[in-house]
């Protein structure tokens, strides 16, 4: 069991990434990748909202009417997500005015709902719970490596920290700022994927037609 | 209790047994879990209150610093915000009033207040009532003369009402900034107007003309009275613009700032 449960949590980082191979919560991925402080506390608000709500909605998952399961889950992760918001404002009110429309659009991230849908509906609350924090993870991460690139080669800095030293203000490096653009999260995590598919060729999809030849005559 | 079957005991677990989804227990599930997630909505919200309101307070005394320009991220708050001269204005006179402790008074709360404040019939900016006194800041240089004076303003835009506040020079005609510090419009367009690249080209765009006619305008075209009164609008973002337009040409007006402007310009204050 404590090896599944190893596997659970690592499992959702690389072989089942919720980004890159589920391609789930890319609007958000989008939106908060800008700059890595934001991006750090979005992944952060991600992982507890979906562990936490994957693990109150199993424990109660026998109890949960099938024709109703899904507003049932929609009001325990909003709750959560209010929670976490409100918390955001007592404990960290700079980064929750540049989050606020994002936290607020958690509740909507599939990656929540996913997780709800596909595996708190089933599993114990101890599993959804490791489950939810594996898949928070792998967002997390592609969150992170997104923002890396895009607040290094955009605004020269790394968590606020000058790393290259912009030419306005002085120094010599020309930031890109199609990268503060949210456009340019589409290209990273399209050579993400690449990246990744490439690396295990396992994860590409099987293509839904054929190319048929045609015989000339 | 105990009858040796092995039905399911008492009354809780014969419910909790029976099957997901009768009628009765959707209902009770619906019914259990708002009122479940309701409580823990709302304890958050009551006991975060104060921690949030103190942050609010200290993001709107940032706000009042960064407009007047003189804004230091590695000073203390506070500190930095006792170089202010905080006064309680009585719009219609243009005076200040020692009626009210500029510290507590609450503009938002006196425009509640039917003895404090006025039911506006003619309302561009949108507002409703107007509180009859507001709280300004005036920041004086080290001989003692006015250099800037820090007003509040709020008005419409699209979807919320932008509160925020512009600081003139000490002629009572020139800007030298503005910032909202609280609204909601839409990110990207609307709330542009927290771009600090707009917000700059404020500085230094007069309000008024010689003949003391307001002319300042928030617009796409450039208005007659010359390109010293523009402010260019927002792209995208028309109704937000119209409104910022509105709620500077309201407060600047008659019914807002004009009677204290003019005593600033005569050098009264």
């Amino acid at each position: 069991m404590a090896h599944k449960r190893r596997e659970m949590l690592i499992d959702p980082l690389v072989d089942n990434n919720p980004i890159t191979l589920q391609v789930l919560g890319i609007c958000s991925a989008l939106a908060v990748t800008s700059s890595l402080q934001v991006a750090f506390v979005m992944a952060l608000a991600v992982t507890l909202v979906t562990a936490f709500s994957s693990m109150f909605i199993s424990m109660i998952r026998s109890q949960i009417p099938g024709s109703i399961r899904i507003i049932v889950q929609m009001v325990i992760i909003a709750s959560l997500v209010i929670v976490v918001d409100q918390l955001l404002k007592a404990f960290a009110f700079e980064i929750s005015k540049t989050l606020s429309v994002f936290v607020g659009l958690i509740i909507t991230n599939c990656i929540v709902m996913g997780r709800a849908e596909a595996f708190a509906m089933k599993n114990p609350p101890f599993e959804s719970f490791i489950d939810g924090i594996g898949n928070g993870l792998g967002y997390g991460l592609i969150l992170m490596l997104v923002g890396v690139v895009r607040e290094l080669f955009g605004s020269g800095s790394l968590f606020g920290f000058t790393i290259l030293e912009t030419v306005n203000n002085g120094g010599w490096y020309v930031p890109n700022g199609l990268l503060l653009l949210p456009p340019s999260a589409f290209f990273i995590i399209g050579l993400l994927i690449w990246a990744f598919r490439s690396w295990k060729p396992e994860q590409v999809e099987e293509r839904e037609y054929k190319i048929q030849t045609v015989e000339t005559h | 209790m105990a009858d040796g079957n092995d039905a399911p005991k008492g009354a809780i677990a014969r419910f909790l047994a029976a099957p997901a989804d009768s009628v009765g227990k959707t209902v009770f599930v619906a019914v259990a879990l708002c009122l479940v997630a309701s409580m823990v909505v709302s304890a958050a919200a009551v006991a975060l209150r104060p921690l949030q309101q103190v942050n609010a307070l200290r993001d709107r005394q940032i706000n009042i610093l960064q407009v007047a320009g003189i804004y230091d991220p590695t000073a203390d708050v506070a500190e930095s915000f006792a170089a202010f001269e905080p006064h309680v204005l009585e719009l219609a006179t243009g005076e200040f009033t020692e009626e009210f402790d500029p510290a507590t008074f609450d503009q938002r709360s006196a425009a509640d207040d039917p003895a404090l404040s006025v039911d506006l019939v003619d309302d561009p900016a949108g507002i409703g009532r107007q509180s009859r006194y507001v709280t300004v800041y005036i920041l004086r240089d080290d001989a003692g003369e006015i250099e800037r004076v820090i007003l509040p303003i709020h008005g419409y835009g699209l979807w919320s009402t932008l509160y925020g506040y512009i600081a003139l020079e000490s002629d009572g005609n020139t800007i030298y900034g503005l910032q909202f510090y609280e609204h909601a419009e839409t990110p990207g367009l609307g709330a542009e107007v927290d771009n600090p690249r707009w917000r700059a080209e404020w500085r230094g765009t007069l309000l008024a003309d010689e003949n003391g006619e307001l002319q300042i305008s928030v617009s796409k075209t450039v208005p007659p009275a010359g390109p010293e009164y523009h402010i260019d609008a927002l792209a995208g973002a028309t109704l937000t613009t119209a409104g910022v337009n509105n709620l500077v040409n309201f407060w600047m007006g008659e019914s807002g700032y004009g009677p204290f402007l003019d005593r600033l310009k005569a050098g009264d204050v």
